[in-house]
């Protein structure tokens, strides 16, 4: 139903995008997992034909959205991160407004608008004015924007941030019975628990390229053993972390071993095999070799995981790198026409 | 299946955007009241500050008062349209422009459409209150043919300038530095035109100055109207370079409209593609 294919982009002397493709099968609720300043609002803009790629070739429901770009936009409903709304209309007149871009008639608009409303729990305040709405209700009327005209795509850009736990566990909601109904659904995100619990399939995505693809329970079975957690203290210093990574380095079963920094300099590696007697036999191997232990957890590997084994760095890593380093001025720039 | 007519797609998404900005006017008025009121200041207080000067001291025989009215009917209409491009702005900056990009437009020209007539409509409701004021002072009324002919010619200039400001919306990157252009043009357009003055009485590199530029072009026409001395080939302004008529000054006006829209489509077709 969507099909990117090797697309490329760059901001001035910035890469955002590095041969990047995608393909989500029809009827698919599909995950883009990846840190910020991965790429993935410039993948989602170039799908929605906000954006044109360097290089590269973009089809949605069959459709050259480059070539016929107003065919392909007609199939799409895309729910932009930051929120653009006009305060001072009403959500109606705003979903009216939409209609008529998109051609409906005006019938079929007040039906559709009646059956959104209805859907998102939104008949109490649509003939509010939107500058009034909370977050939660912001993100509903644009979501009501997006499936308007009942579009075969529906393209969601970070839908859950910043969202309170009932606003999002209601979106959650919404999205799967769009789901059932057979809309394909494309959504990004930066919250593993998100894409784990919604997607059918995903793909992982840093620095500009697709670094792991398939279903969850696929990426997670790929990475084989337990995930070991192991803290020496609540807050160990770097140097100890260093040490303690050598002694476990050293020990039977064990491999990858990485010092996470954003757990507070804790040691994550793989142990081999499961349960309860793999975790005994790396207890007295720590003993042994007197390592001191603050926590020690076991669990099977996470989406998390998964990132880590092809990155080398954790998510919550990443993020914190890509805060730091972010420009928000360029970003505004590339965001506005 | 039969597709509809562009026609029909196009009006239907330029009625669309039109309603919202006059939404957005009907709930937020001050733009409107503000276009009304400062020219009305203008009015009464240049008025007031020339009013002891002799009979017959300005061209076409009456007060000051007489003559200033065209200038600062030609003014308001001219503040409205320079404002046309802050709300496409508002909407690059707010995102709600991305909104209307990924919408299956038949026509992004829509978007320019809406403006144009939204803005239109603004600045005629503006120059026709700033009209009845200025009867209401005693300066006069052009009369219904006149009332044709200054509509007509406000058209043109608000085409042009309306035009200008859309082009610098896309141009420029914040609407500060867009209010900036707008605050630096406005005021000084108005004193190098003939809006308060007639050339006569400008030094020489003034009268050029007011003579080339496009606000006396529509000032001089709508003069003669509340002069009821418009004819289209009567001498409205006797400039360094020679006498125009009023139909060779609406002309230049038209000419302006169509060579600044002309030369805006190219920054329009690749901010909207």
């Amino acid at each position: 139903m969507i099909n990117l294919e090797k697309i490329y982009k760059r901001y001035g002397s910035v890469s955002a995008l590095e041969g990047f493709s995608l393909e989500v099968p029809k009827g698919c609720l599909y995950g883009l997992l990846g840190p910020n300043g991965a790429g993935k609002t410039t993948a989602l803009r170039i799908l929605c034909t906000l954006l044109a790629p360097d290089q590269g070739r973009v089809f949605i429901a069959g459709l050259d959205a480059l070539a016929d770009p107003r065919g392909a936009r007609a199939q799409l409903g895309y729910v932009a991160q930051e929120v653009a709304i006009d305060k001072i209309l009403t959500g109606r007149e705003l979903l009216e407004l939409q209609g008529s871009l998109y051609h409906l008639s005006a019938a079929r608009s007040r039906d559709r608008i009646a059956a959104l409303s209805a859907l998102l729990g939104m008949e109490e305040w649509l003939d509010r004015r939107c500058g009034s709405y909370s977050g939660g209700m912001r993100r509903r009327l644009d979501l009501a924007c997006g499936l308007l005209h009942d579009p075969a795509v529906l393209v969601l850009d970070e839908p859950t941030v910043g969202l309170d736990i009932e606003s999002r566990a209601a979106l959650w909601d919404v999205l799967q019975q769009l789901r059932q109904q057979g809309t394909t659904i494309l959504l990004s995100s930066h919250y593993l628990e998100e894409v784990d619990a919604l997607a059918d399939r995903l793909a992982i995505l840093d620095r500009g390229c697709v670094i792991a693809e398939g279903t969850p329970e696929q990426l997670k079975q790929q990475l084989g053993g337990d995930r070991i957690t192991l803290r020496v203290r609540e807050f160990a210093s770097q140097q100890e972390a260093q040490r303690v990574q050598q002694i476990i380095q050293g020990l039977l079963g064990v491999s990858q071993v990485l010092i996470n920094r954003a757990q507070g300099h804790a040691i994550n590696f793989v142990l081999e095999g499961q349960g309860s007697e793999a975790l005994l036999q790396l207890r007295q191997q720590l003993e042994h070799a007197q390592v001191p232990v603050f926590s020690l957890a076991q669990s099977r590997p996470s989406l998390d995981d998964v990132y880590l084994q092809a990155t080398g760095r954790t998510l919550m890593d990443a993020e914190l790198a890509a805060i730091s380093s972010r420009d928000s001025k360029a970003e505004k720039k590339q965001a506005m026409r | 299946m039969s597709a509809p007519s562009a026609i029909a797609e196009i009006s239907q998404e330029t009625l669309a955007l039109s309603k919202r900005l006059f939404l957005q006017l009907k709930r937020r008025p001050s733009t409107l009241v503000a276009g009304i009121l400062q020219p009305l200041i203008w009015l009464v207080l240049f008025g007031a500050l020339f009013a002891k000067a002799p009979m017959g001291l300005f061209p076409g025989g009456g007060s000051y008062g007489k003559f200033l009215g065209a200038g600062v009917i030609v003014f308001t209409a001219f503040s409205a349209a320079l404002n046309a491009g802050l709300p496409v702005m508002f909407d690059r900056e707010f995102g709600f422009l991305n909104r209307l990009l990924v919408a299956p437009l038949r026509s992004r020209y829509s978007i320019v459409l809406a403006s144009v007539l939204y803005i239109t409509s603004l600045s005629l409701v503006q120059s026709l209150a700033i009209m009845a004021a200025a009867w209401g002072l005693g300066y006069g009324w052009p009369g219904g043919a006149g009332l044709l002919v200054v509509i007509g010619t406000l058209l043109l200039l608000v085409a042009a300038v309306t035009a200008l400001s859309l082009a610098l919306a896309f141009a420029l990157p914040g609407h500060i530095e867009l209010i900036a252009v707008i605050f630096v043009a406005n005021l000084p357009l108005l004193f190098a035109s003939t809006a308060l003055a007639p050339i006569s009485y400008m030094p020489g590199w003034l009268g050029w100055l007011a003579a080339l530029n496009p606000l006396t072009f529509a000032i001089e026409p709508i003069r003669a109207a509340y002069l009821g001395q418009f004819a289209f080939d009567a001498v409205v302004l006797e400039a360094p370079y020679g006498a125009l008529t009023a139909a060779q000054c609406l002309l230049l006006l038209l000419v302006l409209s169509a060579g600044l829209f002309l030369s805006i489509r190219p920054l329009l077709d690749r901010k909207l593609s």
